[in-house]
């Protein structure tokens, strides 16, 4: 009821006092609005680079072989940061095997939907007469494609028997077609193309054109003619032309939906460590692009918080300001406070219709400083290119942080108001 | 039949920086005792402890020594927040400069009183209404304090000091900051109040005037009540 009629009182001070109160809550709008700024740029910062770096898979994980070391430290993110030591190549017995995968893939087929294997060729220019196109050779299984989705544009993708026999196909993308076929795909098809690797001339027979999307990240600086595209070729074909063995320094597990990422990369761990236990020099580790990218994640809120506490200090100064005010505010008033003194106010309630005022300013200020924070976080959002998502938590905080504001710093002047002796404050002048 | 006393003091002293080298005694001893219904008046100087005795009987100080009682309470003995209890319920304060609550309408400083009194919305609004009619405010309810003039800001003053139905009126030089018309028309008020309603009023002032106009006066000097008589006006409670 006092409340009530304290709220009805405060508004109506404020209203006289329109300049005043404005001020006095510039600090408080100034320090909210760029709290909340700050908040909403990083919040869409992390949630777009999150859905980027989700868009490349964030399912996957990668299994690699890598030198044991005293001194390897295993970070977060499951990668490693190898020491000083003397680098060693693995060896044949120490490749990862088609048996352990085809023993993984048994253990787990819930949790595997495929296994995507690599193996790179080199990269190159095909070359017919004057025309020519840079590529990058990879040999490819099946399960490379889970892992990167590829638009076909024409002919086909790889058969088994490419696979089984090592034949020389290859997939090329629509660039290349551009450069040595005039982007005719339907010419391109069956066509064979020279590709010279420096040292080595391979011939490939096409099967497929694929749409060429620019990656996500890196700028290729050559211009459209030059670009590097990769050029796909059967698993065992890469193999035999590299007179590599029968194993694999690296591979990327693709789950399957609904697999529990992060707990299936220690299974997978687990597995290869037992594999791994008797090896003196090499390890296997796996991670994930979710454990990547949840301390990139991690590393983004941490610095977004760093500075909305720094922006929090002028919420601090804003704060002070309204102290300031009230105590200004109740000199002014120190007869009005005798009067209701005399008239049966108790202490307690005249620290209330203080604290009620401060708290008044604050959350008004606070309701302009939000809605000016989520308008300037957006814009500034919308220009570095990231969708706008303002964070609701911190819209919430910063409310109740103004009224705390409020109390905290309309609790000393209001109780100073309150310890007034009654006969001082109705001589003051 | 003997009248009830309403206010009795006994002995009181007040001493100001009590144990300190500039300890000061304003009042060396009053004795005081007012019956209910009975419209006194408490004259005396500059400097002769009127105002002290005023905030002592108006429960704003209390004394250094002593007993005071009022409407039968041990002012005394009372903490803080009794103190406030009693000036709300049992005191009405009348000030020469009127200290109506800047930025509120008459209606709103009229409810004041009874809002620190805890009283619910409509019953506050009917008695406000009802006290400024009484006053004769009426038509200007709603007008702030600052668009009214001094006669209207003291009779607003009444009013809000009649709001929970008080003990006593105290009234400090209600008509000292009014030209004689007005004054005259506040004066005329508390006898309405005295007669109509048998409140007991207490006017401090400092001119004989005034003070003539009442049952009993009452002289204060250096300290100590010197001087009791008879006023104009007949003892309506005799």
């Amino acid at each position: 009821m006092l409340v009530l009629e304290n709220l009805k009182l405060a508004v109506m001070g404020l209203v006289t006092n329109k300049m005043r109160a404005f001020l006095t809550m510039l600090g408080i709008i100034i320090g909210i609005a760029s709290v909340i700024a700050i908040v909403t740029v990083g919040n869409s910062l992390t949630t777009s680079i999150t859905e980027s770096m989700q868009s490349m898979g964030a399912n996957n994980i990668t299994v690699g072989l890598q030198q044991k070391s005293e001194e390897t430290e295993v970070s977060e993110s499951g990668m490693e940061f190898r020491g000083p030591g003397r680098q060693k190549e693995p060896a044949d017995e120490d490749l990862i095997t088609d048996e352990m995968l085809e023993e993984l893939r048994a253990e787990y087929s819930a949790e595997i939907e495929a296994v995507s294997l690599t193996e790179s060729v080199g990269s190159g220019t095909a070359k017919d007469g004057e025309k020519y196109a840079n590529v990058s050779i990879t040999g490819v299984n099946d399960g490379y494609f889970k892992t990167d989705e590829l638009t076909l544009l024409s002919g086909r993708m790889f058969l088994d028997v490419d696979h089984e026999k090592g034949k020389s196909v290859a997939i090329v993308s629509n660039k290349l077609v551009n450069n040595m076929f005039d982007g005719n795909n339907q010419a391109a098809l069956g066509s064979t193309i020279d590709v010279n690797l420096g040292s080595r001339y391979y011939t490939y027979t096409i099967v497929g054109v694929y749409e060429y999307t620019e990656s996500s990240f890196g700028f290729s600086s050559s211009s459209e003619e030059d670009i590097t595209t990769t050029l796909y070729i059967p698993l065992e074909t890469a193999k035999s032309q590299n007179h590599s063995s029968d194993g694999y320094q690296q591979l990327t597990l693709v789950t399957s939906v609904g697999t529990d990422a992060t707990q299936f990369l220690n299974q997978v761990q687990y597995f290869f460590d037992s594999r791994y236990r008797k090896n003196e020099d090499f390890q296997v580790s796996a991670y994930s692009m979710e454990s990547m990218v949840s301390s990139m994640t991690d590393m983004l809120s941490t610095v977004s918080l760093a500075i909305a506490v720094i922006a929090g200090i002028s919420l601090l100064v804003g704060g002070i300001g309204v102290m300031n005010i009230m105590l200004v505010s109740i000199t002014e008033r120190t007869r009005e406070i005798g009067t209701r003194k005399a008239l049966g106010a108790t202490n307690g309630s005249i620290q209330l219709q203080f604290i009620v005022e401060a708290v008044i300013i604050c959350l008004i200020g606070g309701m302009i400083g939000i809605i000016l924070g989520v308008g300037l976080g957006s814009v500034a959002a919308k220009l570095l290119g990231y969708a706008a998502k303002a964070s609701v938590l911190s819209i919430v905080v910063s409310v109740l942080f103004s009224m705390v504001i409020g109390v905290f710093f309309g609790f000393y002047p209001a109780n100073k108001a309150a310890k007034l002796d009654p006969i001082e404050a109705l001589r003051y002048e | 039949m003997e009248q009830e006393i309403m206010l009795d003091l006994q002995n009181i002293i007040k001493r100001f920086y009590v144990g300190k080298p500039n300890e000061l005694e304003i009042l060396h001893g009053v004795n005081l005792k007012i019956k209910r219904g009975e419209f006194v008046s408490i004259v005396g100087a500059s400097g002769s402890g009127k105002s002290t005795l005023m905030n002592i009987i108006g429960a704003l100080d209390r004394p250094t020594k002593g007993e005071y009682h009022l409407d039968g309470i041990d002012i005394c003995k009372a903490k803080d927040k009794e103190l406030s209890r009693i000036r709300n319920q049992k005191i009405g304060f009348i000030f020469q400069t009127y200290n109506l609550v800047a930025r509120t309408n008459a209606l709103q400083n009229v409810e004041l009183p009874m809002l620190y009194g805890r009283k619910g919305r409509t019953d506050r609004s009917k008695r406000a209404k009802e006290l400024l009619e009484l006053v004769g405010m009426g038509d200007r309810m709603n007008h702030k304090s600052d668009e009214l003039s001094g006669g209207q800001k003291q009779r607003v003053a009444i009013a809000r000091a009649m709001a929970n139905d008080p003990a006593i009126l105290l009234a400090d030089e209600p008509t000292g900051a009014l030209d004689s018309k007005t004054g005259r028309l506040i004066m005329d008020i508390f006898h309405r109040l005295h007669q109509e309603q048998n409140k007991t009023v207490i006017l401090i002032t400092h001119s004989n005037e005034l003070a003539e106009e009442t049952e009993r006066i009452l002289t204060i000097k250096d300290g100590l009540i010197t001087g009791e008589r008879k006023g104009s006006l007949s003892y309506a409670g005799a």
